[in-house]
Parts: structure tokens; sequence; C-alpha cells
């Protein structure tokens, strides 16, 4: 009995957008008619630590966790935090890189340097990686805080979900004021 | 949008089981609820008070939204009341005792465990709580199962006339799933006053006569365990049988979909008959636990063998890559890791946190600070490192009195205590009667942010609101700190940094206990916010690269080194200077507690 369950795991920084963003994947998942769960810790990760948000799906899922060596997708909200989950995709997964830095506090103390060579040890292991600059495109859709609209646009790309789909969850997401700008952002990343 | 406000008719709902826990209590005609916020289970009443017609409270702690919760069930309501793991130690007194007099109307206590301490002090499996208080424990495994397992519970508190845990883990309070929701059964008011002082009078004479009901009410119990539905077996392949319950449930069926499976609903007490047989039915046994071996003592002491913790780790939080290496070795295929090391990123105090120029202040005090629960403790870390101890809700009161008695002259004018004003109202104000009472000579510092910041901005007796909205009368910590004993209240402003050292100074000389209260509002609190500051900037002109303002760890404040920079980048001020700060416009709020502390006048405002 092969499961046919699948695995995204986002990875970000809090204030970056990472849980809305998975829960507007969730909802469209659902509305597709699959099965679908996501997991991620709140509390003290809101404090400008890492957050990540598990995002699972197909016929019956079980584990809202995904385990080390199986996501198929993994989306860097911001740079460095690629490294931090590689071990969790499987060979061949697909990367997906905001190319956005946020220091770290040890960075900005001057105690620890931000790693230059981010996308290469990412290309040098993975097949297919696709950077975008985020914040840029949003602001080409009018409004900076849709760049995690911009990542679920690229995220787009690599999904069997009908863009119908996709545009439904995206304008029931928002309030009608910021709802066509996510939409214009949606689309940049899925044209990026 | 929150499950609440979404339409039940819709079929299917996306729900985290914080909002499902709600959902289920509603559906099943629950109107009353109270508790206390902490991770991960907050949102359980936050989303609860938002349905219809709904009674809804934080309570000042958890032993008080206990007691809330045993009162109504006493008036014959339903009662659900929410709190994390640690809160359970807190409402320990009355829960023993609820266990005695039993609930006349309904009650269930939600108890969300924090396996891998994801934001908490310690990695207590309160299961132990149910078998230790004689309560029946339910586990859901997911949302829907969150749902229906509420209503569950308190059906078996109506019919045993018990009070009923349902034990949620923040992998079920924090995942979300696909739940189908019911519609709401009419509520009737099954409300009155009866009086019965046997039943809950627990004095020794009647107390003797309910702990006989308690044992055989548990007994009852572990005959309806043996046929409970929600006590499932599944069987598949015969070779291998799992006993486990929960979301441990979830991730060992997707590591191991063909193995055989016992799944407990109801984890106290066990079904030994059901547990016998399943056990006959399969050739090999793993018992799958997160914590502690709390179904495999007991089902090692029925004389089954199994396999538990000497595969499966005592300590964290499981997965499905856990339970697939423990019982079949580790993978180490597919698994890429990187090569650099990655700069860690620990949660920290915000931009323009009113905490941030406190801690700064008592780390330059050489003071010793026993601290507490709540965003500063995060202070501990460098740079700030103003906070030396943490151990619960309401301690550093009672610990900075117990330094100052146990090290006498030693300690004169070097012990601060430092609280929350949620945490102060929470336990703190009987280790402070104690402080004036038994004469300690300590400062303690409320640190009044206006708000409970750390779980979420909810509010507390202090705010001047109620969880639903309503005004309130807010303590008036001006008046009552001074009933209590403590001659000296201070207030000060902690982005104020020479009055804050000043004040500070005053009250470490003074002999005797006295309080500060540091006071301003979470920058996160939009209620709390002033008229928006301008965001300061460094003068690369001016700056000589001392480091002074970066030893604040605020986010908005890097460290540029010139090394690596461009030759026309490099503005040198001082001698020795390789670098220079920076401050990120989009992040500072204007704050002023670096510009304060620039010896050189370099952090001016942004043009």
């Amino acid at each position: 009995m092969k499961s046919d369950v699948k695995s995204i795991l986002m990875a970000g920084v809090g204030g970056q957008g990472v849980l809305r963003a998975s829960d507007i994947l969730c909802q469209v998942m659902m509305d597709s008619g699959l099965d679908v769960k996501k997991s991620e810790v709140h509390g003290m990760a809101q404090r400008g630590g890492c957050v990540t948000s598990h995002v699972r799906y197909g016929r019956k899922v079980h584990s809202p966790l995904a385990k080390k060596g199986d996501v198929e997708v993994l989306l860097a909200f911001e740079k460095l935090e690629t490294l931090r989950y590689l071990d969790y995709l499987r060979p061949g997964g697909v990367v997906i890189i905001n190319d956005e830095e946020l220091n770290p506090p040890a960075v900005n103390l001057g105690a620890a340097d931000y790693p230059d060579s981010v996308i290469s040890i990412v290309r040098e292991r993975f097949p297919s990686v696709t950077v975008v600059n985020a914040p840029e495109l949003a602001d080409r859709a009018g409004n900076r805080r849709t760049a995690n609209t911009v990542l679920l646009g690229v995220l787009a790309k690599f999904l069997k979900i009908d863009g119908k789909q996709w545009e439904k969850g995206i304008r029931e997401s928002f309030p009608p004021k910021v709802a066509e700008a996510n939409w214009k952002a949606f689309e940049l990343g899925r044209n990026a | 949008m929150t499950a609440s406000k979404k339409k039940a008719a819709a079929g299917r709902a996306l729900m985290s089981g914080n909002e499902a826990i709600a959902r289920g209590a509603y559906e099943c005609g629950v109107r009353f609820g109270s508790g206390y916020p902490g991770t991960p289970s907050t949102e359980i009443l936050e989303e609860f008070a938002r349905y219809e017609g709904v009674y809804a409270e934080w309570s000042p702690n958890e032993k008080v939204a206990l007691e809330v919760g045993i009162g109504a069930a006493l008036a014959g309501a339903r009662a659900l009341v929410t709190m994390k793991h640690v809160g359970v130690n807190v409402a320990a007194d009355p829960l023993f005792t609820v266990s005695y007099t039993g609930t006349n109307g309904a009650l269930v206590i939600v108890s969300a465990d924090d396996p891998s301490l994801h934001s908490s002090q310690n990695e207590q499996d309160n299961r132990n709580y149910a078998k230790f208080a004689k309560i029946p424990m339910l586990e859901p495994a997911d949302s829907e199962e969150a749902r229906r397992f509420v209503k569950l519970a308190f059906e078996l508190s109506e019919r045993f006339d018990t009070p009923v845990f349902l034990r949620s883990v923040t992998r079920v309070s924090h995942s979300k799933s696909v739940v189908t929701p019911e519609e709401p059964v009419p509520v009737e008011d099954r409300t009155a006053i009866t009086f019965n002082a046997a039943k809950y009078v627990m004095v020794p004479f009647n107390a003797r006569v309910r702990r006989v009901e308690v044992e055989k009410r548990t007994q009852a119990l572990r005959e309806f365990a043996e046929t409970f539905p929600e006590n499932r077996m599944e069987m598949n392949d015969p070779e291998v049988g799992v006993i486990t319950a929960g979301m441990c449930y979830h991730y060992t069926k997707a590591a191991f979909p063909n193995f055989s499976y016992l799944k407990l609903g109801l984890v106290h007490p066990l079904p030994e008959g059901l547990i016998r047989e399943f056990a006959q039915k399969v050739k090999k046994l793993y018992v799958i636990e997160e914590m502690d071996p709390f179904f495999e003592e007991q089902i090692r002491a029925l004389g089954i063998p199994v396999i538990g913790k000497e595969i499966f780790p005592y300590t964290g939080e499981f997965d499905p890559g856990v339970i697939e290496s423990a019982i079949s070795g580790p993978r180490l295929s597919g698994v890429a890791a990187c090569p650099v090391p990655i700069p860690p990123r620990p949660p920290n105090l915000c931009p323009g946190c009113p905490h941030r120029g406190l801690f700064h202040v008592l780390n330059r005090l050489k003071v010793f600070v026993t601290g507490d629960i709540g965003c500063y403790t995060l202070s501990f870390m460098k740079p700030l490192e103003g906070l030396h101890s943490c151990i619960c809700m309401g301690a550093s009161i009672g610990m900075a009195h117990g330094m100052s008695k146990a090290l006498g002259e030693k300690g004169r004018g070097k012990i601060v205590g430092v609280i929350g004003d949620s945490t102060f109202l929470h336990s703190g104000i009987t280790p402070l009667m104690n402080l004036a009472y038994n004469r300690g000579d300590a400062v303690i510092v409320i640190c009044d942010n206006r708000t409970t910041a750390m779980t979420g901005m909810q509010e507390h007796p202090g705010t001047g609101y109620t969880l639903q909205g309503a005004r309130a009368k807010a303590v008036d910590l001006l008046a009552l700190i001074p009933a209590l004993g403590i001659e000296s209240v201070r207030v000060v402003d902690p982005y104020d940094l020479k009055a804050t050292r000043t004040v500070l100074r005053e009250e470490l000389n003074r002999p005797g206990p006295s309080v500060v209260i540091s006071q301003r509002a979470c920058v996160l609190f939009k209620r709390g916010a002033e008229a928006a500051r301008k965001p300061l900037r460094v003068d690369p002109d001016t700056c000589i690269g001392c480091r002074t303002c970066v030893g604040l760890g605020c986010p908005a404040i890097a460290w540029r080194s010139f090394e690596g920079m461009s030759p026309e980048q490099v503005k040198k001020n001082a001698k020795k200077q390789d670098g220079m700060a920076a401050i990120d416009g989009t992040l500072c709020n204007g704050c002023t507690v670096c510009q304060q502390l620039c010896k050189v006048g370099a952090i001016v405002e942004e043009e």
C-alpha cells in the first residue's frame, strides 16, 4: 500500500506571512477535494524566531508533520532558512527561495556570518531551484506585504491545482481592499 | 477568518485542534467557559468566546478558572475549563477534590501538553494527572476527533458524575485538519440551586464516603472502557501490533500503515480486557507514546510483554521519522546535510519592546534578577543577560524574598525580582504580601505592558476589559500594593533609561521591600499604541563603532563590518574602528533607547 501523500515545507521568519500563506494553500487544497493537514508552532516562535509550516496532502493524510528526507517542495521565505531545513527534502525535491536576507541576531552582533553561498549550496544538491525576489514582485503588485502571496504563485507552478481554485482561495482570504493586489502578486509569482 | 464565523453548512472546514475543541463544545450545548491563557491552549477559549450566547472568561489563574468551572457545574451548567499543562499544576488543589465531589452538571478540563517544550518551561506528561486524581481522560488525535471527543467528554462527565480531562498536545492544538461540523443541539437551561452537603462539603466525614464512590466510579469506567467505540482495534498484519493514542497514532500510521493497531481514545482508565485480546492477536507488540511510559508500565503490569521505551525516546515530540528509525533503524540515504554553519534564529524581544531598556539597566546594575514567565524571560540571553532564573509564574517574588533572607547582609541591594502584569495578577500577589509580611529585602519590578503579550494580547484583571470585550474594573496596582504592606511603590517609563536607572538605584539602596512598576504598553498591542514615532538612523560620519547600541540586541540594529566594504563606504571616526552600526528604518519604532546610550550622538531621527 503505497501512500500518495506529499509534503510541502514552508520556512521563514516571524512576520513574513508564512502561516497565512500555508492557510491559503490548505484551503485551496481542501476545496480541490484533497485531504490536507498542516502543522506549525505558535507562541515563542512569533518573536522573530524561525517559523515553519508543514503542509501534507493526498487522499488520506495521517501525520501533519513531514519526516526528514521526504519533503517534495521546500519553500523558503528567507534565504538562509533554506539551509536550516535542507535535510527535510527528498532527493530530487523542488526548492523555491525568496532572495531576501534577514539577519539572525548573531549576525547582527557580528558574532556569526550570514552564509554567502546559500544558492550554490542548494543548486549543487537539488536539480530544481527557483530563486525569486518576492518583495520586488510584491512592490510591482502594489503592496509590499503581498510577498507571501508572490511565493504561493511560484509554488503553484509545481502543483496540479486548478487556477480557478487558486483565484477563489486567494480572493476570499483577503479583505476586498487588498484582494486584487494579492491576486496580482500571485500571478506575478506564477509567471516569474 | 475564525472557525466560529465560518458557515458550518459548508460541510467541511479546516480547523486547528483548538478551534475544533471550541466548536465541539458549542455544538453539544456548552455555554460556559473559563481558563487562563497558555501556549498551546490559548485559542480554545478565545474561539469559544466568539460563539453566540456563550459566557467565557479569562480568570486570573488556572486555579481560579477551575474553581469557576466547578461552581458553574455545581449550579448545573456544562462547563469547559482550559489551560496548558503547567496550568494544571496551579489548578491541582481543587482538581484532586472535585474528583471526590463529582460535578452535578458537567465539567471538562482541557490540558494542552507541550512535548518538546516549544513554548514551556517543562515537558510534563499530564496523563499522570488523570491516574493521580482518578479522573477519566480522553485524547484526540486530530481536529475532527477533538471536535467529537469534547462532546464525548461532556457525556462521560454527566453519565459518571465526574470531571473529565480532554488532553491535547501542541501538535493537535496547533495543526489544522479537515473537520465536518454538525449543527449545534438546542440548549436547555438545567441550572438551579441544589443543596447536597454530604456530596459537596469535603470535610473528612463526608470525604471518606466520597473516596469510596471514586473507586466505584473508576471501576465502572474501566468496564465502560472495554466497549467504548473510541478504543478501537484495527486489524491488519497480525505480525506487528501497536498500542497508541492521540497524535502518535497518526505518526505511526504514516510510517507503518500495514501494522495492526489498538488506538485508545480513553487514555485513563485503560481497558484491560481489550488490551489482552489485542496482545493475543499479534505476534510482536509495540507501545508508542510520547514522554512517559504511561501505557507501557500499566500494560507490563498486566504481564504482557511489549516493546516500548527501550527503543522509543522518553523526551521530545515524535514524528513519523522518529518512529520509523526506532523500529527500522536510522535511514541515512537521501538526507542532505548542510555543509556550512547556520546561525541560529532564537526568538527575540521586538524592536521597541519596553522590556529592552529595563533589562539593559538591570544588567548594568550587577544585581541578581529572579525571573518569571513572559516575553521578558528572553532577556536572559546575550547580549542583554538581565535575568538569572525562571521557574514558573509568580516564582520570581518568592525566590527574591528567599534569596534576600538567605544572603542577609551579603544580598543587600543586590536582589531584584521581575514579573509581568498578567503574571503578577496570576500568582504574584501572595508572594508580594509575604515579602512585606516577613520583611524581605528585594526590589520587585512589575513589567507592566498592559496586556498578556507572550500568548498574543489576552485581557487580564488589570487591563479594564474582559475576554468578551466588555469594560471591566481594572485592578489599581498603586492602591493594591501599599495595601499588601509595601511602603514604596514607584512608576517608571522603561524608555527613559536615566529615570529607570535612578529609581532602581534608589530603591535598591532603601532597606526593606519595594516595588517599581515599569510601565509601557507592548509595542504590538494596538489598544496601547501611541502616536507613531519617527524611526532613527545611524549617522555614518559620527558613529565610532563602539558597539554599545548593538549590545541592546535590537533586531533593528545591525553591525556592519568594514571588512568587505568598498573604500568609499568606510567612514572611520575613531582610531581602532572596524565597522559601524546601522538601523533598519522599516523595523525601528523610534523608542530612543539606543539613542540615549550613544555617547557620540550618532543616532539621529530619520529625515
